[in-house]
């Protein structure tokens, strides 16, 4: 029925109708979806913004600053896509959209400058560790905690993130490749994926990881040639970026003939089960692109797939919860994983939060694109942490496990948040 | 970007009461002094993310608005009113009738920000609550008293009691407790002139004419509900859910009317059949049997020995009944499970075909297995797959006929198999609707069911509420309100639209 050809919408990752058409508008979707809840408007819920994409497509209104910001304010978190009844594949959608919104001749400035700075800095590991160096080399100095209040005041709703990463760049980064781990008689040779920010600002996580699959016996691998996952390429609108970074990767893998490729970050995990996602257009590497999702396993839930991962574990006295990771949970629909390792440990309370599900602001770089309402769904989660009284925050990706150290920080719990890994790996160390 | 162009297909296939342009900027202007501006939505590309609910009727307001008090519903109404601009109300969106559709334009007052619960009295076991509250927040609210709210609707999680009093929602645990009208003791309306009223009382059994029973059910036509009082009941001590398993529709029809002979009322019993049970399974495993022709999911509650004794005797008649194999949960968790699967049903046939009509019918009990009959003799000879999910305890009837409105001439002929269905309850003694309500959609087959009497009777009433006939038009009831014609030029539209028909 399109009326019109869509304006401001172009190139080859513009929506599907057949996709945009599977929501039936039976509204089962909005009281997951954290920007509903905040704003209370159909424009920032999914079921309003598939509607408004779908008008766009029928060329009834444009992809305009009017309606850009709703799209925007999408956290991609997903939570959407668990709720719905109708298997609406929500994020394929918005990521074609915000792709089709970049393509386009009139794509806001903001949105291709945020796709210019993920392609030049987060997308090349060398312009990244640069970029990064000074605050490093600060940290060294111990100035993170003379430049706190100058953060506060500079960045305001942003100085949580800001100030946990600092505080992170204070740890050695993880810049290894090559043969990490190499255990006699190995079970399996899996590879890790190390990542773009992951090494430089979660290095612990990283390592923690190395150690798990080491003990339980992997050779484990981290080939030199890979690459930044795209994920966040993907979800900024540059589709371009995110196959050239993806093709690479399967190359790179491929090459290193690994049983399982490895991703403890929940966001990145996702983002590589579905590379066949980027490769729509173009048959040859969509088979290549599955065949390779096929071998990507989340660090959880290989470790879980293993017999006697819970056996040789030390005890932590203390009370811990879990925060679903939303790419973890919604996109690879993986919830027991993380739970199974967290309730092996012996001593370890785990208590649940009302909803370990629902998104805490992170979502990639959204904590510093929507600062406000990063800021109010984080609150939301903090207000749920706190209840349970955890002393340990449980997360399966990185962004979250940062956002959640700083909103920590920023409410003063006596609390820290680690990856679930991190966990299992203080656990079996606990047993010596 | 340039400036804005857009392109109303929705609101020109449709009879527009077309308000003059300055007489909304007028408007616009006047209720966002009163509300304020993050209340108020008029552009052209917000507004659109108002167009619709649960159906694929669209129909774009001309305002938005969103009250967060009785006081702000009342300047609403009497703002509109100045201007002879209809309105209509709004609560999540879910219906399945069309009802919050603005179909003329004008005012679309949206009610989940008022979304309070004022009062819980535990004692009188009631509950006095905003309408944008969520039904399944009330229903949490008052769990930690050891009491509940009983209709629960099978879309509980996202609608709104407002809408739920408007359309008298039932759920499956409507056999035993009844539908919205039996749990509504009162609400505070604001009558479409913009007085505020209460109708009803805090106690049950008030004198006097029973407006409240009028109020509810009346689709959102007489004015808005503001302040609801609700009667609430206590938790039971146990609960038992059963999943009997079937080699056919008929079977499980025959089990239903056995069940309630064996002298139980379960509180809840649900069929489903073969294609539902595999859109269900193809959208998330529930745990239900792939191959069966019909699955009944039948709860029992009560005190601790009474369930007992009850499950056993609906599992005596569940198995004289033929069933083939049978599952007991006892655990919540197991429970949730088998209710999860029931709940996503209707959403999880979107996932089968392009478009869907879903379909609200209700017949005698005992009637339910020759309707089902005929329901699928109807649907082959149309050349359709029809899924049927429905509240069997009480023979609300929900057959799903799927389709693709893409195919030439395939909505016309949707649409004749549904009124014919509809026709097949009416002469087995049943009705046009269970639970979903007339809305727009079924106005026209309103005459089936009652004669021009009737009809005139029950358009004196509604114009007893609203004499200038600008609020929620065109619903419920066939003809009247300078917008008789709708109907067909909605038909038109239906060709062209995608989502589910309803
Ligand atoms: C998948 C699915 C399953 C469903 N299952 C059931 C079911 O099991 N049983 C059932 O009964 N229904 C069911 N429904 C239909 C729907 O959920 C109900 O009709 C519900 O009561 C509508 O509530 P709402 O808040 O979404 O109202 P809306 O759709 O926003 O409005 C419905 C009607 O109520 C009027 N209205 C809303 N608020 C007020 C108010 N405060 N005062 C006056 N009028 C008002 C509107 O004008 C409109 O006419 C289902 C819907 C879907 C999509
Ligand atoms: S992805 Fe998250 S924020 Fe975006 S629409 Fe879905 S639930 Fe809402
Ligand atoms: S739950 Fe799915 S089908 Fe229903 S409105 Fe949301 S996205 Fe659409």
């Amino acid at each position: 029925m399109t009326a019109a050809p869509p304006i401001g919408f172009a190139g080859p990752d513009v929506p599907l109708l057949e996709d945009v058409r599977s929501c039936i508008h039976c509204g089962f979707c909005l009281p997951s979806c954290p920007t509903y809840l905040a704003t209370g408007s159909e424009l920032d819920s999914p079921r309003g913004r598939l509607h408004l994409i779908g008008a766009i497509l029928d060329g009834r209104i444009e992809a305009n600053e009017h309606v850009l910001p709703h799209l925007d304010l999408c956290l991609q978190c997903r939570a959407c896509e668990t709720a719905c009844p109708s298997n609406v594949p929500f994020g394929q959608i918005m990521e074609d959209a915000r792709a089709a919104v970049v393509a386009g001749p009139e794509a806001p400035r903001a949105w291709s400058l945020r796709a210019l700075a993920l392609r030049n800095v987060v997308g090349r590991r060398e312009v990244l560790r640069a970029a990064l160096a000074p605050a490093r080399l600060a940290t060294r100095f111990g100035l993170q905690e003379k430049a706190r209040p100058w953060i506060r005041r500079a960045f305001g709703l942003r100085a949580p993130m800001l100030e946990a990463q600092l505080d992170a760049l204070a740890a050695r980064p993880f810049r290894r490749s090559g043969v990490l781990a190499r255990p006699p008689e190995a079970r399996a040779r899996v590879a890790m994926l190390t990542g773009c920010v992951q090494g430089e600002l979660t290095p612990r996580m990283h390592e923690a990881t190395l150690r798990v699959l080491a003990r339980l016996g992997c050779e484990v691998v981290a080939p030199p040639a890979q690459v930044c996952c795209g994920a966040l390429h993907a979800h900024a609108g540059d589709a371009e970026t995110a196959r050239d970074l993806a093709r690479r990767n399967i190359e790179a893998f491929e090459a290193a003939a690994v049983d399982a490729v490895i991703v403890n970050a929940a966001g990145c995990g996702a983002a590589m089960k579905e590379y066949p996602r980027l490769f729509r257009n173009d048959p040859t590497w969509l088979a290549r692109a599955e065949r390779f999702a096929a071998t990507v396993r989340d660090a959880t839930e290989y470790v879980t797939s293993i017999e006697g991962f819970d056996r040789g574990l030390g005890p932590i006295d203390a009370v811990a919860t879990l925060q679903d990771s939303c790419h973890l949970a919604h996109a690879q629909g993986i919830r027991e994983a993380p739970r199974r390792i967290l309730n092996a440990i012996p001593g370890l309370q785990v208590r649940e939060l009302k909803t370990p599900d629902r998104c805490c602001g992170a979502a990639g770089l959204y904590s510093l694109v929507q600062p406000e309402m990063s800021r109010a769904v984080l609150e939301e989660k903090l207000n749920d942490v706190e209840a349970t009284g955890a002393e340990v925050v449980c997360t399966s990706n990185p962004g979250c496990t940062l956002q959640l150290a700083g909103g920590i920080v920023s409410r003063g719990l006596e609390a820290r948040a680690v990856h679930v890994l991190e966990l299992l790996d203080e656990s079996y160390r606990a047993r010596r | 970007m340039g400036a804005p162009r857009t392109h109303e297909v929705a609101r020109g296939t449709l009879p527009a009461m077309s308000t003059s342009q300055p007489t909304l900027a007028v408007l616009v202007d006047e209720l966002t002094r009163a509300l304020g501006k993050s209340s108020v939505l008029a552009r052209p590309e917000e507004l659109i993310a108002y167009e619709y609910d649960a159906t694929i009727e669209r129909a774009r307001p001309d305002i938005v608005v969103f009250p967060a008090s009785t006081d702000d519903v009342a300047t609403v109404l009497r703002l509109a009113r100045k201007h002879g601009v209809p309105v209509v109300p709004r609560g999540s969106g879910t219906g399945l009738a069309g009802g919050a559709v603005p179909v003329q334009g004008g005012v679309l007052c949206v009610l989940t920000r008022m979304n309070r619960i004022l009062e819980i009295d535990v004692r009188n076991r009631t509950a006095t609550i905003e309408p944008g509250v969520i039904n399944l927040q009330l229903q949490e609210a008052v769990a930690t008293h050891g009491l509940t709210y009983a209709p629960d609707p099978s879309s509980q999680r996202v609608c709104t009691i407002g809408g739920n009093v408007a359309t008298n929602a039932g759920g499956p645990h409507t056999l035993v407790h009844g539908s919205t009208v039996n749990h509504v003791l009162g609400m505070r309306v604001v009558l479409p002139d913009g007085r505020a009223t209460f109708l009803g009382s805090r106690v049950p059994d008030a004198p006097g004419l029973d407006l409240r029973g009028l109020f509810v059910g009346s689709e959102g036509t007489l004015g808005i509900a503001t302040e609801i009082v609700v009667r609430l009941v206590p938790r039971a001590e146990a609960v038992r859910t059963l999943l009997a398993i079937f080699a056919s529709i008929e079977d499980a029809s025959n089990a239903v009317t056995r069940v309630i002979a064996s002298g139980v009322i379960p509180v809840a019993l649900e069929m489903l059949d073969r294609e539902i049970i595999r859109a269900v399974q193809h959208s998330r495993d529930v745990g239900y049997p792939e191959d069966a022709g019909a699955v009944l999911l039948v709860e029992v509650e009560g005190l601790r020995e009474t369930v007992e004794q009850q499950s056993a005797q609906v599992i005596e008649a569940l198995r004289a009944a033929g069933a083939l194999d049978l599952r007991i949960a006892s655990e919540a968790a197991e429970r949730e499970r088998l209710w999860e699967g029931r709940k996503s049903a209707i959403g999880a046939i979107g996932a089968l075909a392009p478009n869907f009509y879903l379909l609200d019918g209700v017949v005698p009990r005992t009637r339910l297995p020759e309707v089902m009959r005929g329901v699928e003799e109807l649907s082959a000879r149309y050349g359709f797959r029809c899924g049927n999910v429905f509240h069997a305890g009480d023979g609300n009837l929900h057959p799903n006929v799927m389709f693709d409105s893409m195919e030439p001439g395939a909505t016309e002929r949707v649409l004749a198999l549904g009124a014919e269905i509809l026709r097949l309850c009416i002469e087995a003694g049943g009705a046009i609707t269970g639970e979903h309500g007339v809305g727009l959609e079924k106005r026209s087959y309103m005459e089936w069911m009652f004669g021009a009497d009737d009809l005139e009777a029950m358009s004196r009433i509604r114009l007893a509420f609203d004499e200038a006939g600008l609020f929620n038009p065109c619903k419920v009831l066939p003809s009247g309100h300078g917008c008789a014609s709708a109907h067909s030029a909605e038909l038109t539209h239906h060709l062209a639209t995608p989502g589910v028909y309803v």
